[in-house]
């Protein structure tokens, strides 16, 4: 198979006007004639979903959420960037292109992560013309800080609730769009299959999850926005329903897997507490412009925090990067916490956890600027841990947070599947080995709102009119697979919950394929996954019918996606002999511990075609770096 | 700690329900409310025996998913999400009653959940600015004074988890309804469909069966973003305005 990316020709800066112009249209009265059907409607489904039907196509959203607005990514809570320099501080667009290529460690396409600077400007203005209330300065204009690190303030947010400003966005959009007719929404209706008719993406399986109807619907193209799969490590700060199931079954039906690896483990999350945790909180990113990050510098220094003294902490970020200090990218906060925690350095009754202080910052700029600042986040740090941390350091610890690997697709955002698109954090597209803050946010709505409507017609323009009836065979046999499959599980009556079997198969992965990995590690843990999905098939406990609303058997049928996804994961750490973003190979790093890259033989994409029993065969994409250099990301 | 619970059981919205008593041993103070309640779906599966049904998602107190009447009073003692109360907030031995929310327009779908599409559809009536993509002008053509931005996002914080309507003896979604309104008619955005926006948004709320507005403030008091009652005033003065000079015919 030949990965075609289909990037287009010509310089950098005018490969996306130059393509908007060459694409085939779809003539206004046409567009009525074609179906498309979107499942998910976070930013990425929710932006598409609406911009299509403005367009004038039909579209058919679904969710397994019981409503748009409760999708994942009403959670993001630090900003979306755009490349307005609106502050006069030397931001462009080829500024935010160079920064998510080097951020992403020189992993993503240069001519997708262009387009997305390009475009960023535009999601701003359309959001607030949509009347999102983002942040704003006393003279009426829109504020900006500096996030995650990166030299320019150019990150536009509402207090720490961007995502959901923007999400309540796009699912106003939505809805005033359902209200026209032109898209008909189906929530609490999970896809479980695609369903292919000559070749091409005509339509999908899925579960009413309220009767467990299994349902076919047709269309002319499948957009999957079905977000990313964070949650294969069980504990993330992904909402708990995030799963990969529509990915995985769209990967299974021959579309590509890209960079399972690269997953991203964030640095500021408040620490596992106990083994009945069923989740993690993400402290945002903000945070880190003000907190310093450190640890005793004994081990197993047991003395409170405010007990010990200066010169008996290890500030390791600021000592060991002493240009980024506390902002250094995430990838590499995280490892550091690692590194110092493994040490026998960390705090907290585990010793996995190091300190956030803010008592300096507070002594330089006054406990009311901080309160204005962070107040509602040291407020929800209080609630769950009990503790204030105005008065002592706020403990954090990193985990996992975001998935770059996702859905192969090219420069149009299609699939290998002709007809199958992938958007937002569930393709792979724009952020490499490791995604900068605020970049999430950008992505999907990109995809969304600016790229999905133009692509997609150059496709369509191609397609004849013509409906395929949901009562061909095809369909037919896709829901009778989806009622084996579920028969089957429900059979088994076995004596491990689908919770027990998830939370070891996300240590596994932790453990392995976390923030540091090896060959010996990667290749027993493969094993490991594989006897799981044996007891999985041999041993789960799902009480209950299918005909009825069964939260069990959901998480069933997610958890077995999630089993057959951490093997891939772990044949791609394999694979990539080199460090580089999220992927950290202990055999591959500098003397002084920094993740050592290999361009020479790396510098591809991989990409992952499923084989039955998980003997994924690999293709690669050769990136080309035409317009930067790739460097050694050096934050020193 | 160890706790007596009470749960609201209901396989379904055609038949009945009935409160059934379940012990659970063992709870630690740092859970989640919803993570003891995980703890006891556990045992229930291992019996063999239909866990309990609630509806949640992030549990970070912003996706609005999560419900639950707790002894009486929606998302529990304190103004904060289900999913955002921990165990230490409850005494070892006591007796929690957890129940769905109540309200005729909310259908119960299953134990304690509930549909709440309604409030889908009153926001497929209005609540939005109707612009498509595409045709924005650059985002700083338009200033907006701080005082202003912040009052808008005041009232766009709520999350649509519907305890206004649990908490209100009249199952009113007025809470909710002149949370969008009012943020829509504050911004520039909003105000060319300000008036068609409150009347049809008002229409399709009496439509779904919400319960009229008696001021008695249940909703502000448990609402777990504070919205505040000057919503429902603002709303008022839009609707009444709106009304006074419809151009609806
Ligand atoms: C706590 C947190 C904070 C974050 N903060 C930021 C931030 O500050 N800035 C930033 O840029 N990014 C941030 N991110 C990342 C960002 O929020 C996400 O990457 C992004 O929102 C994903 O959007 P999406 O539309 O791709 O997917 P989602 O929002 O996850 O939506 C997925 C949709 O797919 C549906 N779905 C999935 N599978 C199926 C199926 N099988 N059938 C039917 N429907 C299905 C779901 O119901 C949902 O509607 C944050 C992430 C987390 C976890
Ligand atoms: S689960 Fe999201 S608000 Fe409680």
């Amino acid at each position: 198979m030949v990965l075609e990316s289909k990037i287009p020709e010509g310089p950098l800066a005018e490969k996306w006007s130059k393509h908007k112009f060459s694409l085939k249209l779809v003539n206004p009265a046409n567009k009525r004639k074609y179906d498309i059907i979107v499942v998910g409607t976070g930013l990425a489904g929710a932006s598409a979903a609406a911009s299509l039907a403005e367009l004038g196509y039909n579209v058919k959203a679904f969710t397994f959420h019981d409503s748009p607005r409760r999708a994942h990514s009403i959670a993001a809570q630090g900003g979306i960037n755009a490349a307005k320099n609106y502050q006069n501080d030397g931001d462009s667009v080829y500024r935010l292109f160079y920064d998510t290529i080097k951020g992403g460690d020189y992993r993503a396409r240069e001519a997708n992560v262009h387009r997305l600077a390009e475009v960023s400007v535009n999601i701003i203005d359309q959001c607030v013309a949509q009347g999102v209330p983002f942040a704003r300065e006393y003279g009426g204009l829109l504020a900006n800080r500096s996030f995650g690190g990166a030299q320019v303030s150019r990150t536009f947010y509402a207090r720490g609730q961007t995502g959901q400003q923007l999400l309540l966005g796009a699912y106003s959009a939505l809805s005033r769009q359902v209200a026209t007719g032109k898209v008909k929404m189906y929530t609490r209706s999970e896809m479980l299959d695609l369903v292919m008719v000559d070749g091409k993406a005509r339509g999908i399986v899925t579960r009413n999850l309220v009767t467990g109807q299994i349902e076919s619907h047709s269309a002319h193209a499948v957009l999957l926005c079905t977000g990313g799969y964070g949650n294969v490590f069980y504990l993330s700060t992904n909402a708990m329903y995030c799963n990969v199931t529509a990915a995985w079954r769209a990967h299974k039906k021959g579309a590509l897997f890209a960079n399972p690896c690269f997953t991203q483990i964030h640095p500021t999350c408040i620490p596992v507490s106990g083994d009945y945790q069923s989740k993690l909180t993400l402290m945002s990113e903000s945070l880190r412009n003000d907190g310093r990050v450190w640890v005793p510098l004994k081990v197993g220094d047991k003395r409170k925090p405010e007990d010990i003294p200066e010169a008996e902490r290890d500030y390791f970020l600021e000592r060991k990067y002493p240009a980024f200090g506390n902002l250094v990218p995430r990838d590499v906060a995280s490892r550091n916490a690692k590194y110092v925690c493994d040490e026998g350095r960390g705090v907290g009754s585990t010793g996995l956890a190091v300190y956030m202080d803010f008592a300096d910052a507070i002594k330089r700029d006054s406990l009311k600027v901080i309160e204005a600042r962070y107040g509602n986040l040291f407020e929800m740090y209080e609630k769950i841990t009990g503790e204030n941390p105005y008065n002592t350091p706020m403990k954090i610890y990193p985990a996992v947070h975001y998935t770059m690997g996702g859905l192969w697709v090219d420069y149009n955002l299609m699939t290998t599947i002709p007809g199958l698109y992938a958007l937002g954090e569930a393709n792979f597209s724009d952020h490499g080995a490791n995604r900068l803050g605020a970049s999430a946010l950008m992505q999907g709505l990109a995809d969304g709102y600016f790229v999905i409507p133009y692509t997609i017609g150059d496709y369509l323009a191609q397609m004849p009119y013509e409906k395929v009836s949901n009562d061909r065979a095809e369909f037919k046999d896709a829901e009778a697979k989806v009622k084996e499959t579920i028969n089957k599980i429900l059979s088994i009556k076995g004596t491990r919950t689908v919770d027990e079997l998830h939370r070891e198969l996300g240590l596994l992965i932790w453990d392995y394929c976390g923030m540091s990995r090896t060959k010996e590690g990667l290749t027993s843990a493969r094993e490991k996954v594989r006897a799981l999905r044996n007891e999985f098939w041999t041993n789960v406990k799902v009480v209950g019918t299918n005909e009825e609303f069964n939260q069990t058997l959901e998480k069933a049928l997610r958890l077995i996606d999630f089993i057959e996804l951490g093997e891939l994961m772990i044949l791609d750490a394999l694979d990539r002999n080199e460090s580089c973003g999220g992927h950290f190979r202990e055999e591959f790093q500098t003397p002084d511990g920094e993740a050592l890259r290999n361009d020479q033989e790396y510098a591809y994409v991989a990409a992952w075609e499923y084989e039955q029993n998980m003997h994924a065969v690999l293709h690669k994409e050769q990136l080309k770096f035409e317009n930067v250099t790739p460097s050694t990301r050096s934050y020193k | 700690m160890n706790l007596n619970l009470h749960i609201w059981r209901q396989p379904n919205g055609q038949s009945a329900g009935r409160m059934v008593e379940y012990n659970v041993k063992d709870i630690s103070e740092e859970m989640s409310f919803l993570e003891m309640l995980d703890v006891l779906n556990e045992d229930l599966l291992r019996k063999g025996e239909d866990p309990v049904a609630f509806d949640h998602d992030c549990r970070e107190g912003i996706c609005g998913t999560c419900s639950l009447v707790i002894n009486g009073r929606p998302h529990g003692p304190y103004t904060t999400t289900t999913c955002q109360l921990h165990m230490r907030s409850f005494k070892d031995g006591e007796t929690v009653y957890i129940e769905p929310w109540r309200a005729k327009a909310f259908p119960l779908v299953k134990d304690l959940v509930v549909n709440r599409s309604a409030f889908d559809r009153i926001i497929q009536s209005g609540g939005y600015v109707s612009v498509n993509t595409g045709s924005a002008r650059d985002a700083n053509e338009t200033p907006i004074g701080k005082e202003i931005a912040d009052e808008a996002m005041n009232s766009a914080t709520c999350i649509g988890c519907g305890a206004c309507v649990a908490a209100c003896k009249n199952a009113s979604a007025m809470l909710f309804v002149s949370a969008k309104i009012s943020q829509l008619a504050m911004l520039p955005q909003g105000k060319p469909e300000r008036k068609r926006r409150a009347e049809a948004m008002v229409a399709q709320m009496d439509a779904e069966g919400f319960g009229a507005c008696t001021n008695t403030g249940a909703c502000a008091a448990e609402c777990p973003k504070s919205i505040s009652m000057s919503n429902i005033a603002m709303m008022n003065r839009e609707y009444t305005s709106a009304k006074l000079t419809s151009d609806a015919v």
